[in-house]
């Protein structure tokens, strides 16, 4: 059996040199697939995630359309040079799953009901992965639902924390997902204060829970300002505020 | 004259807080009002409300559209209009009430491909969006260039009282038929002007809130600047950008009926 190495240095930095509430860079840019209602690229990290969003348009098989509202369909998608080694482009259960809960971590923020008998379709296509690609996969999406119009309630705001070394860490890159004691995906919307995802592996106890939950909802807040950033360029430019006229 | 305040918004931020009515595209929790779109968000004394900045063409009754047909049934064409919802354009409304499936043929008076203007005579929530071409100016549309835009430009591109697309009309020689769908007919006997209008149509969409569009628009179709007309503030530019669709097309069937006079309603008078 191999000696677990240690993930936090003397001084308190990861692999990766961050600190403990450190969070990786993010960069999104809005509006990079022109054919789609609504598009974003996410950089989170070494993450590179594209996601494009279609609708609401029409539904088909016909048979799926719900009279009383839009139906959501999520695809997350991992290209097979995103990894290291290659992966089948087919889709796995990983991928099955990952876009199921991205699909419930969005439906909250979105008014379906104004919709009735359509789609939205999201497609997240992971062009390379470092951990946390969920988190940015459904960041990249919040962003690319409201570039596309769809009315929401909220911008949907993901960030992982964790455990490393007996220590609460956030935004979990991938050594740390792999070698750390737990990871805790959580989703939210920052202005309803709503957790939207919350996943766990690994062992936490009840304070450990509780400070890993406060840590991923502050990484939240952050990301948050990073996409309400990057909205603003895309829609108004270098203007923030609207002189008021009437 | 009553005061409206204006601000960017995106999705979940808060417009006013209080007892404010809220409007399109915003949505009460608790005591605020809150956005539901990216836009400018307007609050005045009849309420709050958005003007999106994005999002594809959801139908409502008596705007005017452009469609494409692409099927038919025994007793309707399915028109295209750009949007989640196939509309649909009786028979009856254009053979009369004595139309017979059996009788009259269907591609006599329209045949898949097509393009047609019409008004939406009906649509709720329950059902799709049945047409018109019962109107002044409504049905096929023989010839022209067909070209697409955001829906939600086309407040921009109609501009104050149809100033912007009477300004394209006139420098390129075309007419420009513009439908709340964002599909728009180009049509005139000047290539080059078309090629022209074309042009200046993708210009106005691509830099619908900018400042100074009015002035560039004028400088691409060789047009001297006037004075009064040129929207040179941010505040012009942004009045223009959140005018009423609903506004518009009055305007814009107004400017068609060449009744000038009663442009200015009360949408414009703020």
């Amino acid at each position: 059996m191999t000696q677990a190495r240690s993930l936090i240095d003397e001084g308190g930095k990861r692999t990766d040199g961050r600190t403990a509430n450190e969070l990786r860079d993010i960069n999104i840019k809005v509006g990079v697939v022109k054919n789609a209602d609504g598009s974003a690229l996410i950089e989170f990290g070494k993450n590179k995630i594209v996601v494009g969003v279609y609708g609401p348009r029409e539904v088909h098989p016909k048979h799926m359309a719900q009279t009383d509202r839009c139906i959501l369909r999520c695809r997350y998608h991992m290209t097979p040079f995103s990894t290291d080694t290659r992966k089948n482009p087919a889709p796995s259960r990983r991928e099955v799953e990952i876009s199921k809960v991205i699909r419930e971590s969005l439906e909250p923020a979105l008014m379906l009901e104004d919709y009735p008998r359509a789609t939205i379709d999201v497609y997240i296509e992971v062009l390379q992965a470092d951990g946390g690609s969920r988190c940015a996969g459904i960041t990249a999406a919040s962003v690319a639902l409201a570039d596309a119009g769809i009315n929401m309630r909220d911008i949907v705001s993901a960030c992982a924390a964790g455990k490393v070394d007996e220590k609460i860490v956030l935004d979990i890159n991938d050594t740390e997902d792999k070698e750390g004691g737990a990871d805790m995906p959580v989703a939210f919307m920052p202005n309803l204060k709503q957790i939207t995802l919350l996943q766990l592996d690994g062992r936490l106890d009840k304070d450990q829970f509780n400070a890993c939950l406060k840590e991923a909802i502050s990484g939240c807040e952050r990301v948050y300002e990073i996409q309400r950033a990057s909205l603003m360029q895309k829609y108004f430019g270098n203007e923030p505020e609207l002189k008021n006229g009437n | 004259m009553q005061e409206i305040r204006r601000k960017f918004v995106i999705p979940g931020d808060t417009i006013v807080e209080g007892n404010v009515r809220p409007l399109l595209n915003a949505h009460r929790s608790g005591n605020s009002i809150i956005s539901s779109r990216i836009g400018i968000a307007e609050v005045a004394r009849d309420g709050a409300k958005v003007i999106p900045l994005s999002g594809v063409y959801i139908p409502r009754v008596n705007d005017i559209v452009i469609g494409k047909i692409k099927d038919h049934s025994s007793l309707s064409w399915d028109v295209d209009i750009c949007s989640c919802f196939s509309a649909h354009l009786p028979a009856q409304d254009l053979f009369g009430r004595d139309f017979s499936p059996a009788r009259d043929d269907m591609n006599r008076q329209l045949s898949v491909g097509d393009i047609i203007c019409a008004r939406i005579s009906t649509f709720d929530r329950t059902r799709d969006p049945i047409l018109t071409v019962q109107d002044k100016d409504l049905g096929k549309i023989p010839f022209g260039e067909l070209l697409r835009i955001s829906a939600t430009r086309v407040p921009r591109l109609i501009g104050k009282r149809g100033s912007m697309i009477q300004t394209i009309e006139s420098a390129t020689s075309t007419r420009i038929t513009i439908g709340q769908n964002g599909l728009i007919v180009v049509s005139g006997k000047n290539k080059d002007g078309i090629e022209l209008a074309i042009r200046a149509i993708h210009m106005v969409e691509e830099e619908a809130h900018t400042s100074n569009l009015t002035q560039r628009i004028r400088q691409l179709l060789n047009v001297p600047d006037e004075q009064q007309e040129g929207s040179t503030n941010r505040d012009d530019v942004v009045q223009e950008a959140v005018d009423e669709p609903r506004a518009d097309v009055l305007a814009n069937n107004e400017r068609a009926n060449g009744d000038e006079s009663n442009a200015e309603d009360g949408n414009y008078s703020k």
